[in-house]
């Protein structure tokens, strides 16, 4: 190990996590730096919303870098502070304790944090979820006898219910939309998830509008505008999430949805890149658009590809949106964006499962949408994203009629 | 001591396909690779558990159809994020038109 600066990561969650042990991987020898205000060893965070809740014990979080791999790896691991500035012209990062770290690359990985509720008052009645602590805080909540109001009919909005009622608690799921998963998800895979909450007793009030939230000590009370009051022991709030930004706003590093980076996750400042959660990147498959991906693949492969980066490739970060929810007993996956579809072809798969393929007007597939009990669909859904990559235009019946998939890739050789 | 165990048929996999095979309460995938070869690893991601058969086999890589670990199935090696615990392997022998596995006593 040299006395040089280093590389330092300010974010010690998967996208960071996986940034640092690339590094490693690719024979960097330099000092490695990873910042994180959580206390945790870096963990991953899909499980919060499922397995953490439905766990009978109290659960522990699955980590990405356990403390031995970071030290075989020689990975420093700063704990429970933050980054408060950075130095661009000393190349320096200031941490909230007043600790001065040099760099000679940084990257950002500071995530997104769920967007809070206005004018709700906060306590232990009102729950996000972003955070094991969030999680381990949500547990007491979903029991049989609570009764659970789900702000949010969107992805996290929907594993907490999922999970909420499997732990045997009432769950009513208020959604302002028309229908659940509006952003990003077909009407015909909305209406299956849609189905099997009711089904698995949840309420869903979708297209209602809250007209006020009232929560103190004893309960939570929600007011339609309607005149219809909801009472609920608890209430989660599951509305989105925003990038977190205030560390490279301060230091004057382009914002555009999230930190603004080029399809190699530089910032416009020299020498400090981002990825993940917190950035927004030109995507080449959509000509350029900047996207800002909120999904745990995109965390893992950004950081990934800003590591190779940051050791001198030139990697256009070009991968397939990808997106996976669990809910009680099935899986919806989507690859590609829905919204780029023209016209859509559907596949079965046995008598609960079907996949949407996506197509452009020149017929490529842009984007697949499927959803099936246990991994039913994941085969195909994996082979629709490389055809997707590939920009590849199958031909219909191929599609419809359940052939391999596999069969229209061009294979090397 | 090796036990050769039946596991399957040899025309029930498809070339680059797997299949699992479950016997005595632990499970197996079996591997046909695309030159025709046999293979056997444990049948369960060493991520998240999840059952490697519902899984892609490209070439000589398994990947998980949760979160996409990849592992050579021929080695065990673990060769993409978010996996790095191998698989183990297991022997395998074609008996006419069966595939034994070989399990240790």
């Amino acid at each position: 190990m040299s006395d040089r600066a280093g590389i330092i990561i300010v974010g010690a969650g998967e996208c960071g996590a996986r940034a640092a042990l690339t590094l490693r991987e690719k024979g960097y020898e330099e000092p490695i730096t990873l910042i994180g205000e959580e206390f945790q060893l870096p963990y991953e965070r899909p499980p919060l919303s499922k397995q953490a809740l439905l766990a009978d014990s109290v659960p522990q979080p699955r980590a990405v870098l356990s403390e031995a791999a970071m030290e075989e790896r020689a990975i420093r691991h700063i704990a429970g502070t933050t980054a408060s500035a950075i130095d661009k012209t000393m190349k320096h990062v200031l941490l909230a304790d007043a600790r001065r770290l040099p760099y000679d690359k940084l990257l950002l990985t500071t995530g997104a944090v769920p967007r809070r509720l206005p004018n709700a008052p906060a306590g232990p009645r009102v729950r996000y979820l972003r955070t094991i602590n969030d999680a381990l805080a949500l547990r007491p909540w979903i029991a049989t006898g609570m009764h659970v109001a789900v702000l949010g009919g969107g992805f996290i909005g929907l594993e907490v219910a999922a999970s909420a009622r499997s732990r045997g608690a009432e769950v009513t799921v208020i959604e302002s939309q028309e229908r659940v998963l509006q952003r990003g998800v077909p009407d015909a895979v909305a209406e299956v998830i849609n189905s099997l909450h009711r089904r698995n007793g949840v309420s869903v009030r979708c297209g209602v509008t809250v007209s006020a939230i009232n929560i103190d000590d004893q309960s939570v009370s929600i007011d339609f505008q309607d005149g219809e009051r909801l009472e609920a022991d608890v209430l989660v709030v599951g509305i989105g999430a925003q990038p977190r930004t205030e560390l490279a706003e301060l230091a004057d590093i382009a914002i555009d949805n999230g930190i603004a980076v080029n399809e190699y996750l530089e910032t416009s400042v020299k020498d400090i890149y981002a990825a993940g959660d917190c950035c927004s990147f030109p995507h080449s498959l959509y000509d350029g658009r900047r996207l800002r991906l909120e999904a745990w693949r995109n965390a893992q492969d950004q950081g990934i590809v800003a590591a190779l980066n940051m050791l001198g490739s030139a990697c256009s970060y070009d991968c397939v949106p990808y997106f996976w929810s669990d809910q009680f007993d099935h899986t919806l996956q989507i690859a590609g964006l829905v919204g780029e579809g023209r016209m859509t072809v559907r596949r079965d798969i046995g008598d609960d499962a079907f996949i949407l393929f996506h197509l452009d007007d020149e017929q490529r597939l842009v984007a697949a949408s499927g959803i099936g009990p246990g991994n039913k669909i994941a085969k195909d859904m994996r082979l629709s994203e490389m055809l997707i990559a590939k920009r590849i235009a199958p031909p219909i019946e191929a599609l419809a009629t359940g052939g391999n998939l596999k069969s229209l890739l061009p294979r090397a050789g | 001591m090796t036990t050769w165990i039946e596991a399957c048929g040899a025309d029930d996999i498809d070339q680059e396909d797997v299949v699992r095979f479950d016997h005595e309460g632990r499970t197996f995938a079996i591997y046909r690779s695309p030159d025709d070869q046999y293979f056997a690893t444990d049948g369960l991601c060493s991520h998240e558990r999840i059952h490697l058969a519902d899984g892609l086999v490209m070439d000589d890589i398994i990947e998980c159809p949760k979160h996409n670990g990849r592992f050579s199935y021929k080695t065990g090696e673990a060769r993409g994020a978010p996996v790095c615990i191998n698989l183990k392997t297991y022997p395998i022998k074609v008996d006419g038109d069966r595939i034994m596995i070989g399990l240790g006593s």
